[in-house]
């Protein structure tokens, strides 16, 4: 028995609320329509090519998807070992007291605006990079055969390396809130099973609760991932923004695909620059949804508490 | 009163030399001091003293709350991995306080087997890497040869060698309820303990289950000293050889009322909270 | 075979054993050292960030704007404005729908759109904002309205921050107990009665936190900005112009070859950061004080 009343509210409340989905496909197909010039261009060849040439129009965005997927894998290879590692130390180690504190200040990282790690990253981690770090690591690693050709070439300091060094910090703090809820979730009769066979501490952690999480730390992982494919303010301050050479060396400037927008969208002049610079946000945009669906799908698997995180 | 068995003379404390294997000898006996085991504040298990016989079952029986849990625990120190517990007294295995300052607990838990209640086996680890995994936590190196016959012996004590010969490397999640605990009871046996413990492992099977647990228990202690928590009388009757029954007193400390042979227990009981328990008239 | 139940205790002399305990203590160290270097870095950034930014902070900075390239002094006036601004408008639009999709997947989630709105809420809390930024830029700023305004970059802020509104204001209803609910339905009250007048005031002060938490992510996002409301060095409250940010500010200040600008970032960054930290501890002190009363 619905009075005109709750017909009326629900009416209101319901069209306000659709609008969530509604926006949702209006942001797909207006992008969609406005990149398709470029896609009907270039199709394909469009993530394979690096020509980006705005004069004689030919726009291959491969670089663009190089740096992303480089500097993304640095910041999954760097960040991932100590945010586990962290959350291990949290969930099974650290003095009670400290658990809550210590995590508070890894995970308050989240909070800081991405232009403010620009920032220090440029002001302050850059000059390192320079002058101490990547030097260092040249000469470490420069005589090995293949893993030589990483740290090879001249050091300017703004390169993919520095991207991926600046969104590793950035993904940390996801990466370590996931964990740890996942860690958590298991079940403490796994736990008193292998501490009843003997096991010290961390005989349980890597022979027990770390299997029994994998799936749930995998979709952690790939939240980062996320994280780190959309990420421009931090990673555009850093990365170089000059060259769409693909080479085997992290010391390479380079652009993600997120820094190449923001630097050029105020040059595009023509149409079908417009639409290629859309249609990089097109490969953002459906990356940035079927990664999501994946990480959030094993997350749930492992029945970790919190499903959706504001973050 | 209190039914308790003449105590043997005080064994001279063990000093760092190992005892020797003696197969002639008799198998060590669980003799417990004075054992009181506390949550943070709250005295749980008050003043325990009594002596467990080599080679045969005993039950622990009682209400639920009498501490009966925490007690077991207390005798392969798995009651101190909650944080905020203490345990004061003594628990000799063989010659030796497991409680003694330089003791490691990890090394303890290592030689004292331990069913639990809900069937837990890893999931993540198959049937063979279930049972093998007490043997390789202990380093013992074994070759493949041997880590083979050493599961499918200790699966053939916990009769289960039949249904899982065919899928030992599957997953220890699709086994049934029953079967899972049987599982448990191999990885117990695996590290050749000389005392198991078991934490009411029938409380989640079905009667079918249960009833070849009950035979199981039976045959292993011939071999094994078990020590097995019950809140079932008639399944302490039907397999133990001794019983102990503990009572929450008014300050809530649980204490021994009553320990001696079964039959014993069961027919003549000698304090009349151990009769008003077993008669059902409350608990 | 049996094993005797021989303890060795204290001398240690079975060697597998130490090894499994140095194992174990060795990783401790490990993972303890790698936790409290991460808890560090933030230390590490906001020490910078206080410290090369505290000396551009003088009464010019808050109260003029910026002065033309190599120009010293000016500040960032209306950067501080326009934020406001911005986020004002941002709000506004954001909020009603954040709260109704909540409203809609909390009370009314038999009907199967429930699921959808739900979904798409958490699909949209995945764009990244570059995309959002880029979505605004084509719809409304080449499209729509033809220029960069700050209009555009409210809309883009709203959208960012729609899925945050919504996701904390539905656990903060489904904290409503349902008792509450069906007290208020069995006293003969409509349903929409009871949500307006018995679910949404017991739950406002979570209601509150979620809009003032989301408005302080949405002020700190630069990306959709730099695409929408461009930035402006003048003043100016025009909503269908560029119009000045703070994070805007501190980007032009950033890249600029200006020693004073790059200061002028710092505090720029400074405000920022102190305005995030700011409401948020003010927010967790209200609620501590709202549960504890």
């Amino acid at each position: 028995m619905r009075s005109r009343g709750d017909r009326f509210f629900a009416g209101s409340v319901g069209g306000l609320a659709m609008l969530v989905p509604a926006t949702l496909l209006l942001i797909t197909a207006l992008l969609l329509i406005e990149a398709f010039p470029a896609i009907r261009t270039y199709g394909l060849s469009f993530l394979t090519t690096t020509t980006w040439d705005p004069v004689k129009l030919v726009f291959g965005a491969g670089a663009y998807v190089f740096g992303t997927l480089v500097t993304t894998g640095i910041a999954v290879v760097l960040a991932a070992p100590v945010a586990i590692g962290a959350a291990i130390f949290l969930t099974e180690y650290a003095p009670r007291p400290t658990r809550a504190p210590l995590g508070f200040l890894i995970e308050v990282l989240a909070y800081i605006p991405s232009i403010v790690y620009g920032l220090w990253g440029f002001f302050v981690v850059v000059p390192l990079m320079r002058s101490t770090i990547e030097p260092a690591l040249q000469t470490t690693f420069g005589g090995i055969p293949i893993v030589g050709s990483l740290f090879s070439g001249p050091i300017v300091g703004l390169d993919l390396f520095m991207g991926g060094v600046i969104l590793a910090i950035m993904i940390l703090p996801i990466l370590l809130t996931v964990t740890r809820e996942v860690l958590a979730a298991v079940p403490s009769t796994q736990r008193e099973g292998m501490l009843g066979l003997g096991a010290t501490r961390w005989e349980m952690v890597t022979r027990v609760v770390l299997p029994y999480a994998r799936a749930g730390i995998a979709g952690a992982i790939i939240l980062g991932i996320a994280r780190a494919f959309g990420e421009t303010m931090a990673v555009t301050l850093v990365v170089g923004n000059s060259s769409t050479a693909i080479s085997p060396s992290l010391f390479t400037p380079g652009y993600t695909m997120a820094s190449a927008i923001a630097n050029q969208f105020t040059e595009a002049d023509s149409d079908l620059y417009f639409s290629a610079i859309v249609e990089i946000a097109v490969v953002l945009l459906l990356v940035a949804i079927v990664v999501n669906a994946a990480a959030r799908l094993l997350i749930r698997r492992t029945g970790a508490a919190r499903e959706g995180l504001v973050l | 009163m209190i039914g308790v068995k003449e105590r043997t003379p005080v064994a001279e404390r063990a000093g760092p030399e190992p005892a020797t294997r003696l197969d002639a000898a008799p198998e060590p006996a669980v003799r417990v001091e004075r054992l009181n085991a506390y949550y943070g504040s709250t005295h749980a298990v008050g003043d325990m003293t009594l002596e467990l016989p080599s080679r045969s079952v005993t039950a622990i029986i009682g209400p639920s709350g009498c501490g009966k849990s925490t007690f077991l625990r207390c005798l392969n120190r798995m009651h101190e991995i909650t944080p905020g517990t203490r345990v004061t007294g003594q628990v000799f295995l063989g010659n030796e306080d497991i409680y003694w300052q330089g003791v490691d607990p990890v090394e303890v838990r290592g030689r004292v087997g331990m069913v639990f209640q809900k069937p837990n086996p890893f999931p993540m680890m198959s049937v063979y890497d279930n049972v093998a995994a007490g043997p390789r936590l202990r380093g013992w190196g074994l070759s493949n040869t041997d880590m083979d016959a050493l599961v499918e012996r200790n699966l053939r004590r916990a009769a289960l060698w039949d249904e899982v010969k065919d899928r030992l490397r599957r997953s220890g999640a699709t086994l049934s309820g029953g079967q899972q605990q049987r599982l448990c009871i191999a990885r117990a046996l695996a590290t050749d303990p000389a005392i198991v413990l078991m934490d009411e492992p029938c409380s989640a099977l079905d009667p079918i289950a249960t009833y070849r647990i009950e035979e199981l228990i039976s045959e292993l202690a011939s071999e094994v000293t078990i020590v097995v928590v019950t809140h079932n009388m008639q399944q302490a009757s039907r397999v133990s050889a001794r019983t102990a029954f503990m009572l929450a007193g008014e300050d809530g400390v649980g204490r021994l009322v009553e320990y001696g042979k079964t039959d014993e227990l069961f027919t003549t009981p000698r304090d009349e909270r151990t009769e008003a328990y077993i008669t059902g008239r409350f608990g | 075979m049996n094993a005797a139940l021989a303890l060795q205790s204290g001398v240690g002399r079975n060697r597998v054993l130490r090894r499994r305990h140095v194992l174990e203590q060795t990783m401790v160290v490990l993972l303890g050292t790698a936790t409290l270097l991460a808890g560090g870095l933030l230390a590490l950034i906001l020490g910078y960030v206080i410290v090369r930014g505290l000396p551009a902070l003088d009464l010019a900075f808050f109260t003029e704007r910026p002065r033309p390239f190599g120009v010293t002094g000016g500040g960032i006036a209306p950067a501080l404005i326009g934020t406001l601004i911005i986020g004002l408008v941002a709000g506004v639009i954001a909020v009603p729908i954040g709260i109704s999709a909540a409203i809609f997947v909390v009370e009314y989630r038999s009907g199967r759109w429930a699921e959808v709105v739900r979904f798409a809420a958490e699909l949209m809390a995945g764009l990244p904002s570059i995309v959002v930024g880029v979505f605004v830029w084509a719809f409304l700023v080449r499209g729509v309205i033809g220029n960069y305004a700050g209009i555009a970059g409210s809309v883009a802020l709203a959208v960012i921050m729609v899925p945050i509104v919504g996701r904390t204001a539905e656990e903060v209803l489904r904290l409503v107990p349902n008792s509450l609910r069906e007290a208020a339905l069995a006293l003969g009250a409509p349903r929409w009665r009871v949500v307006l007048n018995v679910v949404l005031p017991t739950a406002r002060a979570g209601l509150a936190t979620a809009i003032v938490l989301a408005i302080a992510r949405a002020a700190g996002e630069t990306a959709p900005l730099l695409l929408t409301a461009l930035g402006n060095v003048f003043f100016s409250a025009d909503l269908f112009k560029p119009m000045a940010a703070l994070p805007l500010q501190i980007y032009q200040y950033a890249v600029a070859p200006y020693d004073d600008w790059h200061t002028k970032a710092w505090g720029a960054s400074l405000v920022l950061v102190a305005v995030i930290a700011a409401v948020s501890l003010l927010l967790r002190l209200a609620i501590r004080r709202g549960t504890a009363s």
